[in-house]
């Protein structure tokens, strides 16, 4: 049997999609289980875990990274981060530790999804904010300690705010990668927004399957982009430095770290 | 496909003997009967395959871009920005996306994948070159070096390192998102891993996830003995 996705293109299925997208009972009412409940589980899910691992990774790497230790831990932990797929994780949680009963709004599997989103969160959180201290002039701390400050004020106002905007890089990528994560989820028994993807496969019906697709995609686009501008607002040293001297052609946005892994 | 990867208590089997399968343990010698291996065998390759072709469609794809991007800053603007927007949307999502353009089949998997493998490629190939020192270059130049003798012989052996850690990166990453390929049949260990979760198949799912990570693993230390291979200078510099 030919299948649809196969078969129908083009306009056809442009048609379609944008007949699913406008179709208001895809998104509100019957089951509780519509595209709108799905927005608000992901979102939350999103939101929670990169807090979660915010709490844990944030002050831990900040010490590690003002005390110059753990180097090692801080920057192989993203690789090690990348190796495990999160569908391998997820479903040894959800069928081992966790088990997979509904928790709340989070949906079924709920609290086996939010650990694994926040263990996938963890990697560049730590590893941005301990290169983050690290790349701290250490002349500049040389000279705070000079001027009598004991080492919690050159930690709060010296190291942090210096290390801050490749700080917040670090959580934006977090949680552009969780909300990407998430969306995984669905695969194995999470809760979220692919779970329209799932059911659209499920049902052979291509246009579910692309609506979805496309709410993931262009929500992961919105945040991506909002939360560069969100850093270029935070972000005061680079906003003067690009007032003052346009010699620096990349912008604010490209404050990542280089993808490349240190051996 | 056996009918029967899971246990199934009900079964006359099932009540008759009690091993680890019925009894559904994490681990358990029994799990790997000739079909499974058979099975496990099949989903290797075939997330070996996926993996290999997507990094080799993106390296291929990159290396021009990359070449122009750091002739054309603009370009070069352009290039990582698109990139890095797929690079933003989720496997799952693109692979979706896909699907009207390529189909159902395996180059759908393959080709999303290349698309995350050439965002990562891209940027390291041009940060790699970028990093050159200029005085290297004209040093080449002026000993008589044409610009296509420039970028094999000492612009390129000069950025393999940081191209290679690319390289590094998007195989293992390739390893890991292989698995999502499954909502398309073609998903390597992948698919079973699946299979093995909805059916609550425990020694299932931690033999195929251990397997995902030893792969990426076996490859990730591949890419590394290459680079040595490639790289002998810096072997001779390191032990001096």
């Amino acid at each position: 049997m030919a299948h649809p996705l196969a078969a129908d293109g083009g306009l056809a299925m442009i048609n379609d999609v944008y007949a699913w997208l406008t179709d208001g009972s895809n998104w509100v009412g019957g089951s509780g289980d519509q595209a709108l409940t799905r927005l608000y589980e992901h979102l939350l899910l999103t939101a929670v875990s990169v807090v979660m691992a915010i709490i844990v990774g944030l002050p831990l790497a900040v010490w590690l990274g003002h005390r110059g230790r753990g180097g090692t831990l801080a920057v192989n932990v993203s690789n090690i981060g990348r190796a495990i797929p999160i569908v391998a994780l997820l479903a040894l949680l959800s069928l081992g530790l966790f088990g997979s009963s509904v928790l709340g709004p989070f949906g079924r599997a709920g609290l086996a999804t939010l650990v694994t989103l926040a263990l996938f969160a963890l990697p560049p959180i730590i590893t941005n904010t301990w290169v983050g201290m690290r790349e701290v002039d250490s002349d500049t701390i040389e000279a705070a300690r000079g001027m009598g400050m004991s080492e919690g004020e050159v930690l709060r106002r010296v190291e942090l705010p210096l290390a801050l905007p490749i700080i917040f890089s670090g959580i934006r990528l977090a949680f552009v990668q969780v909300w990407a994560t998430a969306t995984i989820a669905a695969l194995v028994a999470g809760p979220g927004l692919g779970r329209i993807i799932t059911h659209g496969y499920d049902a052979d019906d291509p246009a579910e399957i692309i609506a979805g697709a496309l709410i993931v995609a262009v929500i992961a686009l919105m945040l991506e982009v909002g939360l560069a501008g969100v850093q270029r607002l935070l972000d005061p040293v680079g906003r003067a430095r690009r007032d003052t001297a346009k010699r620096d052609t990349r912008r604010g946005s490209d404050n990542r770290l280089p993808v490349g892994p240190t051996p | 496909m056996t009918p029967s990867l899971v246990p199934t208590p009900s079964s006359v089997h099932a009540l008759a003997v009690d091993n680890c399968l019925t009894r559904n343990d994490w681990i358990c010698g029994a799990y790997f009967s000739s079909s499974r291996v058979d099975a496990l065998q099949t989903a290797l390759l075939q997330h070996i395959g996926i993996v290999v072709a997507s990094v080799v469609l993106g390296f291929v794809i990159a290396f021009p871009l990359a070449l122009l991007g750091r002739r054309y800053r603009k370009l070069e603007a352009l290039v990582v920005g698109t990139s890095t927007a797929i690079y933003t949307i989720p496997s799952l999502a693109l692979f979706s996306l896909l699907v009207p353009l390529t189909g159902l089949g395996v180059e759908t998997v393959v080709l999303g994948l290349g698309l995350y493998s050439l965002t990562i490629l891209v940027r390291s190939m041009i940060d790699g070159l970028r990093a050159v020192p200029d005085d290297v270059r004209e040093s080449a130049l002026g000993m008589g070096y044409a610009p296509a003798r420039l970028l094999w012989r000492v612009e390129l052996p000069l950025a393999l390192p940081t191209i290679m850690g690319g390289v590094r990166v998007a195989t293992v990453s390739a390893v890991a998102l292989t698995t999502v390929g499954a909502i398309l049949d073609y998903g390597g260990l992948g698919s079973l891993l699946i299979e093995g979760s909805s059916t609550n198949f425990k020694a299932q799912v931690l033999f195929t996830s251990f397997m995902c990570v030893a792969l990426a693993v076996a490859l990730d230390l591949l890419l590394v003995g290459l680079q040595r291979w490639l790289t002998p200078w810096r072997r001779t510099a390191a032990s001096r």
